[in-house]
Parts: structure tokens; C-alpha cells; sequence
């Protein structure tokens, strides 16, 4: 018996046309198109990560630009104080310091839930942000540090290659491959008993203690976890956005994390990543329509709770059973 | 001796808009157990209205000492809008997981943030004539702005009127049965929903009267509120979600200790605040009067 | 008294004490359970059942008093710990992981009995030996066609019986049942009943059952200890509670009445 059976063979079916639909993308469409995309996925990553807390833990954090944050900064620091161009390096240094981050964080955080685990990950978020934000010397205020494209697996920028087509092409695929290996081991750490176990946690705390799960041992490792995600993420995003600012570690951005995995619909697998990608394509309409695009991602979110609290991928999986029925029934005679 | 005094007037000064903004947030955890996010967008509001008020009134004639009084119109325009948000938006969702109730006030943050961008422009309002319009007085050698005196004032009669309103009068009674066990009011009779309503449209006036008066000292400003909030949080985690004893002695602390950081380490001052919300919170997670 | 010195004692709790301000839950008790015997804890409502098992099973922390377990004092032990010892319990308000299938409540509890919940990285429909032993559980406990369904959907007796199949999944030594009938029909009870009593015994599992209904008490267990005010009244065989004076008083014509 193969280990990849039933329903989880279904989903690999699945995943396999959008891998190679993502994979033959930058050829057909426009560049910045591609690295629009690429920003949806590196979001996507870090809405996995964010998600294995509040859809398989029970934990909202609003605080997650920290880790995020963390990962950019360290990226940005490395290049900076320690001259690092290699990408790989650059995402080594951004997963450890995120990692060490939410280690830290998470031992503090994870002894509450509900809106006192919240109000925590908010408050630790924003001592990070207020430093990034004083300490201008080192981290270069609301200027940011600038960050120069790195070498990908030892191969540099080809000279005189315009920075657009690098992003498109090249770094898209570094960002897809992450991507796809992200997900993959958030898939399998969901259906381990390990993620059997944080489910049971999420469902009845109390009564996984008495079937002897150490509750808060199992939120901590599922915090760093979070964390390290959401700081691969970060890591990922400096070289597409060239910059990194202290915008990135305020709770506003704690608050799109929150936003993007409720409107891909948290209680499945994919929405956190369908939200984010969806949700990036959302705000950067808005941003290049309106001045007033905060009120238009407020009105979403509110029409979003209020009439689609199961998100896109719930609306989806509503549809699909009622076409399904439909089918059906109708070629009864 | 006269810089120590100016030391605590200055804390009081903070600690006395902080209070209004963190009391009214804590009102309402304490009554209807939600977390508002948009608070301190409705403490900004405030601010903006009562400012656009004053504005349109100064040099028309209207006589200095009224002006003060128009400032009421900010919180008025901001209860009157909590009083609309309360039944629409919220009340679908009390029996929903709180992660909803969250983000529907963090969609509210973002509507409200870019509805004051919309109706008053991106510059800042300023009526600084009423601030400058009391004068000063002297303390030993330094002067110290009336105006400033007139805040801290205005933020103890709101603590003490808020106090009287809650423990010696009917509605606080009904108030604070309601906050302890909504289903055990509502089998009494209580009309839950319209307690619910008029708490969050009393706290939502406390935030108006916060950003009311701080108007003539800084203005009305973009991203006023959002800063308020993150404070208001800090002031509520110290003193405990849920009490207003709690939000008045957090707003104390924090009041002193920015005092002091400002003065003593301007770089880690922010830094130090939420530390010390994150310190709290670790020693008693119920903060110094809140009830787990 | 000096028979029960004979018989091997797997749980004593001496003078074990909790109060809630004014109320004494539970008063100096002193309670045994001896290995292999499926016991029955009666009395009414606030007499102290439920605070016992709360105490010994480590949900509440204990006043005063020692609880030893196997010759091992295991008053301050974790629950964790307890449950490492192989004491395990069921609840009256069923507790069950509501959005997790039948099978996967039951998976859970095997896993976490092996220290499994430790792996990350491999999946846990994989795992054949867990998956077998939970579905042998399932039929055992008459559940093994719902084994697909998540918990919060099935009737409130097959909670009843999930939620002690997870206890019993942990093959502890000592395995409280609190009220498992509670809620359920009285047409439902004898059925659920005769399931756990079999299974219980077909696992030759050390078992306390707190129950309400004396009828099931005295068709089930061999021993019964009445609880009245946080203090033991009795302790025997069914024909001795039947005929015990201070029960009649206190717990039998109590419930003869209503």
C-alpha cells in the first residue's frame, strides 16, 4: 500500500494542472503580471504558515508581521553588515532569526488563547516595529535599507539584464519551487499526527490534555512552525520589493495576514493560499484606482464576515456540492 | 522641584486623554466582550469633527468661551455613530467566533480610517487659537499651557462622572448585570440589545471627548487613531480588559512611564510600553482589576 | 476491610479535601480501588462525584490529602503524567474533537498513547497498526460505521460512547466513566451500558462509573460507594446499599420520589 492513498492522491491530482499552469505562466503573460503572481505566492507562504495556527490551532495571532518582518530584516542585515548575496544564505539567515523570534515570542504567547493571545502577538509585534522604527541608524527608519538583487544558487544577475525580467522569469521560478515545497511540507505536517494532534487542540484543549497531548508544548512547536514560514515569506519578499521598511513589521500587515487567510476561508487546506494570492491582486487594484483603497479592502472585509464567513474556497465547496447534486439528479429518467 | 511638577502635569496630561480613549475601549470588552478595533478611529473622528466645528465657527463672531462647548461636537457625532454601527454591523455576529468579530472591526478601522481622508482632506485641522486662547501660567520659573490643566481637568470629571454613572445610577446597575452574565439579564428582563447599544455608544462618546479635546493641543491628524488604539491596548492590558478602575490605573502608568521615556530614553520609549503590556500580561493575565 | 487488604490496591487517596469557598466538594475521603474490579460511585447531585474523579484524574488541583497510584504518590502530578501512569477518564458534558471524524478521535488517542504525536513528517493515514486498532475500537464500541463522520455530527448516545471509546483507547489501568449515560434516553441507557460493561471487561480494565441511575448501578457493578455531601456513606455490595439505612435516607428515597 502506497502511503499517498484515498483522498490524498485526489489532491495531488489536483495540484498537478495548476503546478504546470503556474509553471508555463510567465511566457504567456506580461512580466510584471508574473511578478504580481510571485508576490500572491510569497503572501501564500506566509498565510500557511499563519493558518497553521488559527485554522488548525485555534490561535489568532495578530501579530504575525513580526515574523514576516524579522525574516525581511535579517535578510536586509546580512546583505548590509555581512555583504551576503547568495539567496540561499539570505533565506538561511531569514529562517533562523525567525525562527529564534518566534521561539521566543511563542514560549511568552502560547500560554494564553483567544483575544489574550491576540493582544500579545499585537503587543510583541509592535516592540519590534517601534524598534525598527527608532533605531534609524541601523535600520534606516521609515527609509528602509535598500537591498540589491542576489545571487541565485551561485548565478548572479546576468550584466545589463533589466531588474523586471529577472523577477519574471528567474526569481519567479526560485519562488514557485519554494512555494511548491512550502506547501507541500505544510501538507504533510497537517496530516501527521503531530497536525492530528493540534487539530484536537483547536476542537477541545481540555480534552487533549486527557488524551494526553501537552498542550502548550504542541502550540509552541506549532508557533515556531508559523513563525518560520512567515519568516521565509519575509525573506522571499526583499528581493521583490527591493526595500524593507518598518511597514512591514506594523499590525496593519498582522491585519492583511488575518484578512487574506479569512478571505481564502481558514478552515480548508488551499484558502489561505488562494486568499493570499487573491487578496494581493485585490489591493493592488485598489491601490492603483483609488486613493481610498484602505475603505475598499474595509468594505470587503465587512461584506466577507458578514455574508461569506467561510471565504472563497467555503463559497466553492458550497457551489461544487450543489452542481454535483444537480449533476446528478438530472439524468434520472 | 518645578520640572518634577511639570514632569507629573505632563503625565496627567497623557494619562488623562488615555484614559477617556482606553476606558471607553474597556466599556465595551466589559459589557459586550468584543475587542474594538476601530475605537481609536472614532477617538479620531472626534477629534475631526470637533475641529471642523470650532473651524467653521472661529472668527464668526461666536464668543471664545462657546467655542469650547462646540468642541462636544465631536463626541456627539461619534456616539451618534456608534450608536449606528452597534445594531448594523456587530450585533449579526455575537453568536460567532470572536476571530469575526475582530476582523469586522478591523474592516470598520480601514472604512473609518479613509472616511476621514475623504471628508477632510489628507492636511491636518488645527484650532490652536482655543489653545493658546487660555494662555499659560507659572510654575516657579517655567509656564505651563492652562489648556493642559483644563484636559487633565476635564479627564478626572470624566472619570468620576463615568464612575457615578456606573455604580450610583440605574443604568449602571443594569449595565454591570449585563456585563457579568448576559444571559442571566436578559432572563431578568433585561433588554440586552439595547444595553448593548448604549454601551458601545457611551464608550464611543468617551473616544469622541478624548479626541475632542486634545484638538486645540495637536490637532486633528491622519493615523491619529491607529496610534491611540495600539496605546488604548497597552492601557487596557496593564490595567485589565474589562474595568474601568483598571483603565484609569493603566492610563496612569503609562502616562508616567512615557513621561519618563520620553525624557530618559526617547529611542526604546514605544518599545518600553508594549514590554510592559507584554510583561503584565505575563505576571496576570487578567491585568491589575480584570477578571479572567 | 480485611478483604480488601488481601486484594491488590491500585488507587488509595487518603483524607483527599476540596473546598469551593463555603462548600466542602469533597471532605477527608478516603477511597480504594482494587485492581480488576469495575466499581460504581452513586449519589445525588453535588454529593462529590465529580470532584473525586476531578481530583484524582488532575483537572482540579487538590486541596489536601494524597492520592498514591500503584505505590506512587501522584497527588501533584500533571495530568500528563496521570495519564502517562495509565489513568484516564471520561466526561459527563461529553468532550470530544468535534471537527475530527469518529475514527480520527479515536487515532488521536493511539498516537498519543505511543508518543507518535511527535511525528511531523509522515502522514497519519499511513500509519496501518493505528489505523486497524482504531477501527477495532470503533466496532467494538458499535461506532465502526460512523468512522468517516466528524464527531459533532453523530446522536448525542453515539457521543456518549465515542467519548468513552477514547478514554478506553488509551488502555489505562484505571478508567473513570463520568455518567456515561447521562443524557441519553433511558431506552438508550441499557444498550450503552451493556457496551461499556463488556468492553470493560472483555479489557480487563479497572473501571469507576459514576452514575445516576440506580437501577443500571445495581444490575452493573458488584461494588457501590455512596457519596452524600462531599463525605463516603457507604461502601458494598449492591444487596448492602439496598439495604443500608443512611442511603435509603439520603439517595434512595430521594430518587424513589421523583
Amino acid at each position: 500500500m502506497s502511503p499517498v492513498s484515498g483522498p490524498n492522491r485526489r489532491v495531488l491530482v489536483a495540484a498537478g494542472p495548476i503546478v504546470v499552469v503556474l509553471l508555463i505562466l510567465p511566457w504567456v503573460v506580461e512580466p510584471y503580471q508574473t511578478v504580481l503572481l510571485s508576490y500572491g505566492l510569497v503572501f501564500a507562504i506566509a498565510a500557511l504558515g499563519f493558518n497553521l495556527l488559527l485554522g488548525y490551532t485555534g490561535l489568532l495571532s495578530f501579530g504575525h508581521s513580526a515574523y514576516f518582518g524579522v525574516g525581511a530584516y535579517a535578510v536586509a542585515f546580512t546583505v548590509k553588515y555581512l555583504k551576503v548575496g547568495s539567496m540561499e544564505l539570505l533565506l538561511l539567515a531569514g529562517i533562523l532569526a525567525s525562527a529564534l523570534v518566534a521561539a521566543v515570542f511563542g514560549l511568552v504567547c502560547v500560554r494564553y488563547t483567544r483575544i489574550f493571545f491576540g493582544i500579545l502577538t499585537l503587543a510583541l509585534s509592535q516592540v519590534l516595529w517601534s524598534l525598527a522604527f527608532k533605531f534609524f541608524w541601523v535600520t534606516g527608519g521609515t527609509d528602509g535599507l535598500r537591498v540589491p538583487t542576489p545571487t541565485l544558487l551561485g548565478v548572479s544577475i546576468d550584466a545589463g539584464q533589466d531588474k523586471m525580467a529577472f523577477l519574471a522569469h528567474r526569481y519567479y521560478y526560485y519562488v514557485l519551487v519554494l512555494f511548491v515545497a512550502a506547501t507541500a511540507v505544510m501538507w504533510v505536517i497537517v496530516h501527521s499526527p503531530f497536525g492530528k494532534a493540534l487539530q484536537a487542540i483547536r476542537d477541545n484543549e481540555t480534552r487533549a490534555e486527557f488524551v494526553g497531548v501537552q498542550v502548550w508544548h504542541y502550540r509552541w512547536v506549532a508557533f515556531l512552525i508559523s513563525g518560520v514560514f512567515t519568516g521565509l515569506a519575509g525573506a522571499l519578499w526583499v528581493p521583490l520589493n527591493g526595500l524593507t521598511t518598518p511597514d512591514i513589521l506594523v499590525w496593519n500587515f498582522s491585519g492583511e495576514i488575518v484578512f487574506f487567510t479569512v478571505l481564502g476561508g481558514f478552515k480548508t487546506f488551499a484558502g489561505p493560499i488562494v486568499g493570499a494570492v487573491v487578496f494581493n491582486y485585490l489591493k493592488t487594484f485598489a491601490v492603483g484606482y483609488t486613493v481610498y483603497w484602505q475603505m475598499f479592502l474595509g468594505v470587503v472585509l465587512v461584506t466577507l464576515v458578514l455574508a461569506l464567513p467561510t471565504g472563497i474556497m467555503g463559497m466553492v465547496a458550497r457551489l461544487s456540492q450543489k452542481w454535483s447534486q444537480k449533476w446528478k439528479r438530472t439524468p434520472a429518467p | 522641584m518645578d520640572t518634577l511638577l511639570i514632569h507629573i502635569l505632563n503625565s496627567l496630561l497623557y494619562a488623562a486623554v488615555l484614559f477617556l480613549i482606553a476606558g471607553g475601549l474597556s466599556l465595551i470588552y466589559g459589557v459586550m466582550h468584543i475587542v474594538n478595533l476601530a475605537h481609536g478611529n472614532l477617538y479620531a473622528f472626534g477629534a475631526f469633527v470637533a475641529a471642523w466645528t470650532v473651524g467653521l465657527l472661529v472668527g464668526g463672531g461666536t464668543p471664545t468661551p462657546v467655542l469650547y462647548l462646540v468642541l462636544l461636537a465631536g463626541p456627539v457625532v461619534a456616539a451618534a455613530l456608534g450608536a449606528v454601527l452597534e445594531p448594523t454591523l456587530l450585533r449579526p455576529l455575537y453568536q460567532r467566533p470572536e476571530e469575526y468579530q475582530l476582523l469586522i472591526t478591523f474592516g470598520l478601522l480601514l472604512i473609518l480610517e479613509d472616511l476621514i481622508r475623504l471628508i477632510w482632506g489628507p492636511y491636518p485641522l488645527s484650532v490652536s487659537s482655543l489653545f493658546e486662547g487660555m494662555g499659560s501660567l507659572n510654575i516657579g520659573e517655567s509656564i505651563y499651557p492652562t489648556y493642559n490643566l483644563a484636559v487633565i481637568v476635564v479627564g478626572g470629571l470624566a472619570a468620576v462622572g463615568l464612575w457615578a454613572f456606573i455604580y450610583r445610577t440605574q443604568f449602571g446597575v443594569v449595565l454591570r448585570a449585563t456585563s457579568q452574565n448576559m444571559r442571566m439579564a436578559q432572563a431578568m428582563g433585561v433588554n440586552v440589545n439595547r444595553v448593548y447599544v448604549q454601551a458601545f455608544t457611551l464608550g464611543c462618546f468617551m473616544a469622541g471627548l478624548g479626541g475632542a479635546i486634545v484638538v486645540p493641543q495637536q490637532g486633528a491628524v491622519l493615523g491619529m487613531g491607529v496610534d491611540a488604539l495600539i496605546l488604548a491596548f497597552v492601557v487596557v492590558v496593564i490595567g485589565g480588559l474589562g474595568s474601568l478602575e483598571g483603565a484609569l490605573v493603566g492610563a496612569l502608568m503609562v502616562g508616567v512611564v512615557r513621561e519618563l521615556g520620553i525624557n530618559l530614553f526617547p529611542e526604546v520609549e514605544l518599545a518600553v510600553l508594549y514590554l510592559m503590556a507584554a510583561v503584565v500580561l505575563l505576571i496576570r493575565p487578567a491585568g491589575q482589576f480584570g477578571r479572567a | 476491610m480485611e478483604e480488601d487488604a488481601r486484594a491488590v490496591s491500585l488507587l488509595k487517596t487518603t483524607q483527599l479535601t476540596k473546598y469551593f469557598g463555603e462548600t466542602h466538594a469533597v471532605d477527608h475521603v478516603d477511597f480504594t480501588v482494587t485492581e480488576g474490579e469495575v466499581l460504581a460511585l452513586i449519589g445525588s447531585n453535588g454529593a462529590g462525584k465529580t470532584t473525586l474523579i476531578n481530583l484524582i484524574s488532575g483537572l482540579i488541583p487538590v486541596d489536601s490529602g494524597a492520592i498514591v497510584f500503584q505505590g506512587a504518590d501522584i497527588t501533584r502530578d500533571s495530568i500528563h503524567e496521570k495519564i502517562a501512569r495509565g489513568i484516564a477518564r471520561s466526561f459527563q458534558l461529553v468532550n470530544l474533537f468535534d471537527q475530527l471524524t469518529t475514527l480520527d478521535n479515536l487515532a488521536l488517542a493511539i498516537f498519543s498513547r505511543d508518543g507518535k504525536t511527535r511525528k511531523l513528517f509522515t502522514l497519519s493515514d499511513a500509519d496501518r497498526a493505528v489505523r486497524d486498532e482504531a477501527v477495532a475500537v470503533l466496532q467494538q464500541f458499535g461506532l465502526a460505521n460512523k468512522a468517516g463522520m466528524v464527531a459533532g455530527g453523530l446522536s448525542q448516545g453515539e457521543r456518549k460512547l465515542l467519548d468513552v471509546a477514547v478514554a478506553y483507547a488509551l488502555k489505562p489501568k484505571l478508567l473513570f466513566l463520568d455518567e456515561p449515560t447521562s443524557g441519553v434516553s433511558t431506552r438508550e441507557k441499557a444498550p450503552i451500558m451493556d457496551i461499556i460493561t463488556s468492553v470493560v471487561r472483555a479489557g480487563k480494565i479497572t473501571a469507576v462509573i459514576v452514575e445516576h441511575d440506580m437501577d443500571v448501578v445495581f444490575k452493573y457493578c458488584p461494588r457501590i460507594v455512596a457519596m452524600h455531601q462531599g463525605t463516603i456513606l457507604a461502601d458494598g455490595t449492591p444487596e448492602e446499599i439496598r439495604n443500608n439505612a443512611q442511603v435509603t435516607a439520603n439517595l434512595l428515597g430521594a430518587q424513589a420520589q421523583s
